[in-house]
């Protein structure tokens, strides 16, 4: 059977991560292949790395990151952040990432979710799509959640998936950065509309979250940053935890 | 010294990490003379089957792949290159195992691609499983899957339906899974491979 899939996301900003420090044996915590490795030893299913700098060089320090990651790690990855054209995702293919993450650019150029998937095939392609709430209706949002686009989450969801997204990362900017818990209830009715996997994002806070959205909802991945890299939820009592729950996980202690 | 099938076939960067980290040495096979300097031979492929079936064709490999008798493994759809037929643009493929690649159906309500790790039961006793369990975690990424076959199939995994995870006649192997990306289960599957002569 499949396994649900547990997804540390690292922000690296000019090739270094921006968050993380509580981990003990880190020689440089600033390191996002040294990171990436610890949680890949826990038992991280996959990993994502989210690009936030804003600089010229920007093209040149991914590939160079995404290089030292696929050279040194042993599970899957995603690579987001300021990818606006098949260029971009190409250097990145052939750096070594397995998939990679669009979001605002998809938006902007519903377009490239086509040319990706037909350049690259759609299980490279994942839409990251940042939805909020306005007056009881779910609309995907920009630039963190600050730019409203008017456009209806569940009708993006249904055309990325349409133009060739292999994978929806769905996250509920009401929840994010709470701790409360992810949004189930919008995350079941987005996940019930669609054929391609889904990974919940946005307000992970505790373990019982996670085993909250896993039988709740039937996503089929949970993502979270701050609560993986100030430990305070280690993964393999995560993993542990929610095998306890009664939720399906890779446990890599049994290897 | 185990070949790379280098076909054209999408990335295969993460393959040559990998083989890199585990100290296994691999040179990359462009035309059909090149083979003949390799103990084995790794046939990578991502994409469409039908598609990387041209490209394998285009590049004289084709032919010869049916007659090698070294250890030959692919991996995804370099697996289902070895097999009569896939459904993913209706093609014929090399024939060398007489199975056919199909699509996962929607109708069931599995997501497709099948896109995560899930568990393997390695079915059958083989060298290329040494030093692992019964039952073991990989991680897969694709649409079209190659039938269950009690001959060939070596190693299983269920999405709902039982398909092949590693299938196995004679001196060729196939792998649905991606062992590069399948933690220290998946190294080890390189690793075994990097020993059969």
């Amino acid at each position: 059977m499949l396994t649900k899939r547990i997804i540390p996301c690292l922000d690296v900003k000019d090739g270094r991560t921006v968050k993380g420090i509580n981990f003990v044996d880190l020689r440089d915590a600033g390191d996002p292949v040294e990171l990436a490795w610890q949680y890949s030893v826990q038992g991280a299913d996959e990993l994502v790395f989210l690009d936030i700098s804003a600089t010229d060089e920007k093209r040149k320090t991914m590939a160079e990151l995404v290089k030292s990651v696929a050279r040194q790690i042993n599970i899957p990855f995603t690579i987001g952040g300021g990818i606006n054209e098949i260029a971009d995702a190409d250097i990145l293919l052939n750096s070594g990432a397995d998939k990679i993450s669009i979001n605002s650019a998809a938006v902007r150029n519903p377009q490239l979710i086509d040319d990706l998937a037909a350049g690259f095939g759609k299980q490279f392609v994942v839409v990251a799509v940042d939805t909020k709430a306005i007056n009881g209706k779910n609309y995907v949002h920009l630039n963190g959640g600050r730019i409203p686009t008017g456009i209806e989450t569940k009708s993006w969801v249904l055309e990325a998936q349409e133009r060739g997204a292999g994978e929806i990362l769905l996250t509920s900017m009401d929840h994010d950065g709470t701790k409360g818990g992810f949004d189930c209830k919008q995350l079941q009715k987005i996940n019930r509309m669609l054929s391609i996997p889904v990974i919940a994002s946005g307000g992970a806070g505790s373990r019982e979250d996670f085993a909250e959205v896993f039988n709740e909802t039937d996503v089929d991945a949970a993502l979270a940053a701050s609560v993986f890299h100030y430990g305070q939820i280690l993964i393999p009592d995560l993993k542990q935890y929610l095998k306890e729950q009664g939720v399906l996980v890779r446990q890599v202690n049994e290897e | 010294m185990t070949g790379i099938i280098n076909y054209g076939a999408g990335n295969i960067f993460s393959l040559t990490a990998a083989l890199n980290r585990l100290n296994i040495p691999y040179g990359m096979i462009n035309i059909p003379e090149e083979l003949e300097k390799y103990e084995r031979y790794i046939i990578p492929g991502v994409g469409h089957a039908g598609a990387a079936m041209q490209k394998l064709r285009n590049s004289g490999l084709a032919e010869s792949i049916p007659t090698l008798r070294k250890p030959v493994l692919g991996i995804c759809v370099g697996m289902q290159l070895l097999t009569d037929f896939s459904e993913e643009g209706n093609s014929r493929l090399t024939g060398i195992v007489p199975l056919n690649t199909l699509h996962f159906n929607k109708e069931h309500g599995l997501k497709v691609p099948h896109t995560g790790w899930n568990q393997v039961d390695l079915d059958k006793q083989n060298l290329l499983f040494d030093g692992l369990g019964a039952q073991q975690y990989f991680y897969f990424v694709h649409s079209f899957f190659i039938e269950f076959n009690p001959k060939f199939t070596i190693a299983s995994a269920e999405y709902g339906i039982k398909f092949s995870a590693v299938i196995q006649k004679d001196n060729y192997y196939g792998v649905q899974f991606h062992p590069e990306k399948s933690g220290v289960a998946g190294e080890k599957i390189l690793s075994n491979f990097s020993l059969l002569a």
